[in-house]
């Protein structure tokens, strides 16, 4: 195992597949540069929204810009806020078939491999590019069963009392600095409500791309899952590769009822110029199961703790987040879990694999509030380091009020595992073979759990982020 | 001197019948861990057919043969030659190695969590028999693996729920001897050393790898057994007995030294070989598991 043997950088377009970028040139409208309340205004006129859209916007403006910058977590020192482009349009209508979306970015999504993916496996797709979906489909039947599949501008049109019952209530402007910058520019996002007791056997799945250089986007989605009904829902994210920074900020608001049960899977792959600053939240009530899967693959710098609120009894929260951080990239990602009713339990798994000088960070909560007795807690943190350039680190946070609970938390931290890769290498195996074996063992109790479509995708990022990782 | 001890092993094997294939040959190998010397100067030839054995006391340096001769970065050879047929190999590394043919059955297999035993060994099968393989290119068919590795594993005695298991995860130490000898037996080594595999193991585990190595060695196979014990040796006669005293190959003999050792320990070969070097101290890092 040589260890002067020169690194190949990840961030080589030839490592990341999806570097390439389309002109937008053909683009039907694009903000000036910088933000203020005349672009937040100007936004909520473009998509024609009511007034008090408009002012929850301008208020969550002023909440952003009274907030400091976290001072924990990764470095934001590069990230600057004038130089970033808060709205583009790329299309004037959203399709409904491919063959109404613009070539160029038609031709985008077919190199994601999207369309051919909706054949497959998918029960409807939302594509979103830069600020707003282009495409968008939800397989009949599920239409017809009161299913809503949307984008979110077009819920807040379409289905304005449901929209305004339950959105910024998971997730309010003040909840962090974050929150409040996407409930200012929000554009984009999926709108998902489920009725009573439908159950959706394939996933719904959303595509995000950034295509500009210094693009913010900021999609909201908005997730309602109704008693005894359930879905899958999936996200993938990919962006071209430039030299300067583009800003990602999502908020995902989501409220699984009495019986339900709700998985959101996040195969996140942004180029390594990307700040992926996400909030992400879901109040589960009685006897329903949120499920958060993450996979943290891509961007600069990524923070982001999915949440879990148990609101009622028998209320169940997982997260399963891998997190692979390579040259250049900071992973700061986790879970939190709130215990708000007794009889609730809570599992995080987080695996975490980082090389090639990438640092990779746990950060987790778990919280239990007073009264909420025969809770069960269950946070495993495992990571993976490749090389003496790379780090984890591991930020647990424990808080129980309650007496009458049981929380575990168990975290290792892994060199490599040199006698892992000698004993491989032994059997013949390069070094490179062994490596890519030993990280896809790692994360194998994860991508178990995706679909094969989803696991297979998984495994292959992997073996490309791997790539390069020995000379 | 010790490095006289095989001087004539070469005329010895050419009595064994069928040893005329290749040949490994350790000399005057000096091998270093965290810069303190554990090996001194061994010297050792081995031909494919034979059976050898190295007995010796706990830190003499036996383990260490094994690793400096697989490849462990750890090990340093420092001086000395490893060769397989004239080429030298002592600056490959442990793949390079493994693919001419030389196999480490080691004493605490490694446990490789999410890995399943069959997608480890298909991978390792297909680069061993086809050395020049590019990462990338094909492995070797699965139906024709499958039935292969099944059938090994019955020689074996082993369910062929091993296949699906993760790469020593959970194994009780029998499950993991046994792993070893399964992959010895798909990848067909020319070299095989076996590093205190009966150790840990309870009678019945013992004869079941002896059993199994029994019937894998042959013509085709040079087989070095390092051990403290007998038992392994009972199924496997050598027809060479090395002992090892600090760092050292201090006596060469037949199967005969090995009951000898067995039956009086080391001290008559201590008081033998009274300025053999102090034992190191140091203990044997590739332990840790």
């Amino acid at each position: 195992m040589s260890t002067d043997t020169p690194v190949k950088s990840d961030v080589e377009i030839g490592a990341y597949k999806y570097g390439f970028h389309d002109s937008t040139d053909f683009y039907a409208f694009k903000s000036r540069k910088g933000l203020d309340a005349e672009i937040v205004s100007q936004i909520s006129e473009m998509k024609r929204e009511p007034a008090w859209m408009r002012e929850f916007r301008l208020k969550s403006l002023e909440i952003f810009e009274s907030r400091p910058m976290p001072s924990w977590g990764g470095d934001m020192s590069e990230l600057l806020f004038d130089n970033i482009y808060y709205y583009m349009k790329a299309a004037n209508e959203q399709g409904k078939s491919w063959d109404d979306v613009p070539e160029d970015i038609r031709r985008t999504y077919d190199r994601l491999g999207i369309p051919e993916a909706e054949k497959k496996y998918l029960a409807g797709v939302k594509a979103q590019y830069e600020s707003e979906v282009v495409y968008g489909s939800l397989r009949e039947d599920l239409a017809n069963q009161g299913v809503i599949f949307t984008d979110t501008d077009s819920a807040l049109q379409e289905h304005p009392e449901l929209f305004r019952e339950y959105f910024g209530t998971v997730i309010p402007p003040g909840d962090n600095k974050f929150a409040a910058l996407n409930s200012a520019v929000w554009s984009g996002g999926s709108f998902i409500y489920v009725p009573k007791g439908v159950k959706i056997d394939f996933p719904l799945q959303a595509y995000f791309r950034i295509n500009s250089q210094n693009m913010g986007q900021f999609e909201r989605t908005l997730i309602i899952v109704d008693e005894g009904a359930s879905v899958h829902y999936v996200e993938g994210c990919t962006a071209p590769t430039y030299s300067s920074d583009s800003l990602h900020s999502a908020v995902v608001e989501i409220i699984v009822k009495r019986g339900a049960r709700c998985r959101y899977t996040t195969i996140q792959n942004w180029s390594n110029n990307v700040y992926n600053l996400v909030t992400k939240r879901a109040m589960a009530y009685g006897d329903s199961l949120m499920e958060w899967i993450d996979g943290n693959l891509g961007s600069k710098l990524t923070m982001k703790y999915p949440a879990i609120w148990l609101m009622e009894p028998g209320a169940r929260g997982e997260t399963l987040s891998i997190a692979f951080a390579g040259d250049g990239q900071h992973q700061d990602a986790g879970a939190k879990m709130v215990h708000c009713a007794p009889n609730t339990s809570s599992r995080i798994i987080s695996k975490s694999i980082s090389k090639n000088g990438g640092r990779s960070s746990y950060r987790g909560l778990v919280k239990v509030h007073k009264d909420a007795v025969n809770c069960r807690s269950n946070v495993v943190c495992d990571a993976l380091i490749l090389d003496p350039a790379s780090r984890s680190d591991t930020y647990p946070y424990i808080e129980v009020e309650e007496q009458n609970v049981a929380i575990e938390h168990e975290a290792s931290v892994s060199k490599i595992a040199e006698e892992q890769l000698f004993y491989l290498m032994s059997r013949g195996l390069t070094e490179a073979e062994a490596s890519a074996m030993i990280v896809t063992g790692f994360i194998e109790p994860l991508v178990k759990e995706l679909p094969m479509e989803y696991a297979v995708e998984l495994n292959r990022l992997i073996e490309l982020q791997m790539e390069g990782s020995v000379g | 001197m010790s490095s006289e001890v095989n001087g004539a092993s070469g005329a010895a094997a050419g009595t064994v019948a069928g040893a005329t294939g290749s040949v490994l040959r350790i000399r005057d190998l000096h091998v270093s861990v965290a810069d303190t010397p554990i090996l001194r100067g061994v010297n050792m030839q081995i031909r494919q057919g034979e059976v050898h054995a190295l007995m010796g006391p706990n830190g003499s340096g036996k383990s260490t043969l094994a690793y400096a001769l697989a490849g462990h970065p750890n090990y340093t050879i420092t001086s000395g030659s490893i060769e397989i047929d004239g080429v030298e190999i002592s600056a490959f590394e442990a793949d390079a190695r493994a693919r001419l043919g030389l196999f480490l059955a080691f004493q605490y297999p490694v446990v490789i969590p999410g890995v399943k035993v069959a997608d480890f060994l298909r991978h390792a099968v297909s680069n061993i028999r086809n050395p020049d393989r590019r990462e990338g290119e094909g492995l070797i068919g699965m139906r024709e693996f499958r039935k292969e590795i099944r059938d090994r594993m019955t020689e074996l005695g082993m369910d062929h729920e091993f296949a699906r298991r993760y790469l020593n995860d959970g194994f009780s130490g029998g499950e993991k001897k046994r792993m070893e000898i399964l992959q010895l037996a798909m990848l067909q080594p020319r070299f095989a050393i076996l590093d205190e595999t009966d150790s840990g193991l309870d009678s019945d585990a013992v004869r079941v790898v002896s059993e199994g190595l029994a019937k894998l060695s042959g013509p085709q196979m040079g087989v070095l057994i390092i051990t403290h014990h007998e038992r392994l040796l009972e199924f496997n006669r050598p027809q060479f007995v090395h002992v090892m005293l600090g760092g050292r190959i201090v006596e060469t003999g037949g199967a005969d030294l090995a009951h000898e050792l067995h039956a009086r320990g080391y001290a008559d070969i201590r008081a033998r070989h009274p300025d053999a070097a102090p034992e190191p101290t140091h203990t044997t890092p590739a332990a840790a598991v």
